[in-house]
């Protein structure tokens, strides 16, 4: 048993874990400065980021050193490669969470009103994205991970629906266009943090099952099987 | 040109301890294989089995078939003609001491009652340079004793040694584990190169080197071959637990 290398491996989880848990924290409280147009809480997912990418250079610190000086191999070479992208994916939901509270920033100068979109439904299901993907690292689980890609979908098509109402109503109504486009912006930046949790999942399936699932690309095998079905279509025309 | 390495229902003991169950193994022609797996797993026992070196060892016994490109190994051809075919090289850079360079490199073609010194000079300069030590040792071959070079330089010269008898495969039991990392870049590199024209199949406890030089890599365990893969699924996802817990260190 190499036991500084076992040791190392446990640190690079416990850090990951708390950038996890600060970066589904920023989440939360960005969306409930928004729901709540709270400035207090934009302030603390403000500095909330500063421990997020404390962590970030942290974390690549210890995987650099552990890949240089322990030649990981196998399940412990994949869940370091994993935990190098997922940082990198975490930091980047601190970031949309800052874009968020800065929405918000902006919001609460302006008057208040009634817009039809339904920014609550869409953060907790964006907030249940960050957070199984998490999970599903936690746990070791394929299967978890597998149920955050499915997700990615229903969040795509809140966005597109937000855009669609939201667009009617800066044209239907102009003096509320600030605030629609405030809430347009908030949609996307949620639809973008829902990315990242995808990219988690996929990177602890890439971790567990040593499979690579993203993008929908066929591997080498299928890849071929497929450009040959494709030349054999294009012949028969 | 490499031959292809057919292994089927190889078994080997040392008197009544049996060291080898039922192997089963194709290696391909012009690659390198790797044979990774904890002291005692039989590996090297299995390459020793390969050139019938194994029933040296007094008590010794192997049953099952190896077939090399079309020759079976057991069945119609002497040992001794068997190793023209198939070269070794060992842990310890081995060269004979008292002689020169050049005498070391044409032992074997000496020994095969070889005598056209014209041809004979071609073939030393050719193993020399293909085991990429005649730059290096060109201008005294005839004056400097093999046991003068330097470890690495020993080890090619033993490369060149196995060459010189063109053998198609080449077997290298830990080439590089009493070298330093420079000897052993040079050594990996011809390798590299040489599985152009060789079938290699090297035992390493390095797995860094079988990563590095080999297409194929088995696993042994207790004298079987637990999982045999390209090396790149072996060493980022193996099947088998039990490879996946010792090329990443959880025992072994």
């Amino acid at each position: 048993m190499r036991t500084r290398f076992q040791q190392g491996l446990d640190e690079l989880r416990q850090k990951l874990l708390r950038q996890g848990g600060l970066a589904e924290q920023a989440v939360e409280r960005a969306c409930r400065a928004y729901l709540d147009r709270d400035l207090s809480k934009c302030q603390m997912v403000l500095e909330g980021e500063t421990l997020i990418n404390i962590c970030e250079r942290e974390i690549d610190e210890l995987a650099f050193d552990l890949l240089a000086m322990q030649q990981p191999m196998a399940g412990d070479l994949r869940f370091i490669l994993a935990i190098t992208k997922i940082n990198s994916d975490l930091e980047r939901v601190g970031d949309q969470a800052v874009n968020i509270a800065e929405r918000v920033m902006d919001m609460v100068a302006l008057p208040a009103v009634d817009l039809p979109v339904d920014i609550a439904r869409m953060s907790a299901a964006v907030s249940a994205m960050v957070r199984r993907s998490l999970e599903s690292f936690i746990d070791a689980k394929a299967e978890l991970a597998q149920a955050v890609l499915e997700m990615d979908n229903v969040v795509d098509r809140m966005r597109d629906e937000a855009f669609i109402v939201l667009v009617k109503t800066m044209n239907d109504h102009p003096e509320t266009t600030r605030q629609a486009l405030d809430a347009l912006l908030v949609a996307r930046n949620l639809e973008r943090v829902a990315d990242h949790a995808t990219n988690i999942a996929e990177d602890v399936i890439f971790w567990v099952r040593g499979a690579d699932v993203r993008h929908n690309v066929p591997r080498d095998g299928e890849a071929q099987a497929a450009a040959a079905e494709a030349q054999s279509a294009t012949e028969a025309h | 040109m490499g031959v292809g390495i057919q292994v089927e229902n190889l078994n080997a003991w040392y008197g009544s301890t049996q060291a080898l169950h039922d192997i089963r193994l194709n290696m391909e022609a012009n690659h390198a294989t790797a044979l990774i797996g904890p002291s005692g797993c039989g590996k090297s026992t299995f390459i020793r089995c390969l050139n019938r070196m194994h029933e040296t060892t007094p008590g010794a016994r192997v049953e099952g078939n190896v077939k090399i490109g079309q020759l079976d190994a057991y069945d119609g051809i002497s040992p001794t003609l068997l190793r023209r075919r198939i070269g070794m090289v060992f842990q310890k850079p081995n060269p004979f001491p008292t002689m020169s360079i050049y005498d070391n490199v044409a032992a074997g073609l000496k020994l095969n009652g070889y005598n056209n010194r014209k041809e004979m000079d071609q073939i030393v300069e050719r193993s020399l340079a293909s085991s990429a030590l005649w730059d290096e040792v060109k201008d005294f071959i005839h004056k400097k004793s093999g046991a003068s070079l330097s470890g690495g330089q020993q080890q090619r010269l033993c490369i060149a040694r196995a060459l010189a008898v063109e053998p198609e495969v080449l077997l290298m039991d830990e080439p590089c584990s009493a070298l330093d990392p420079i000897s052993t870049g040079k050594i990996e590199e011809l390798i590299f190169q040489l599985k152009t024209q060789y079938t290699i199949v090297i035992v390493t406890h390095n797995m860094q080197q079988a990563a590095r030089v080999a297409e194929y890599t088995g696993f042994f365990l207790l004298g079987r071959m637990v999982e045999f893969d390209k090396t790149e699924k072996i060493f980022t996802n193996p099947s088998d637990k039990r490879t996946e817990d010792y090329i990443t260190g959880r025992f072994g």
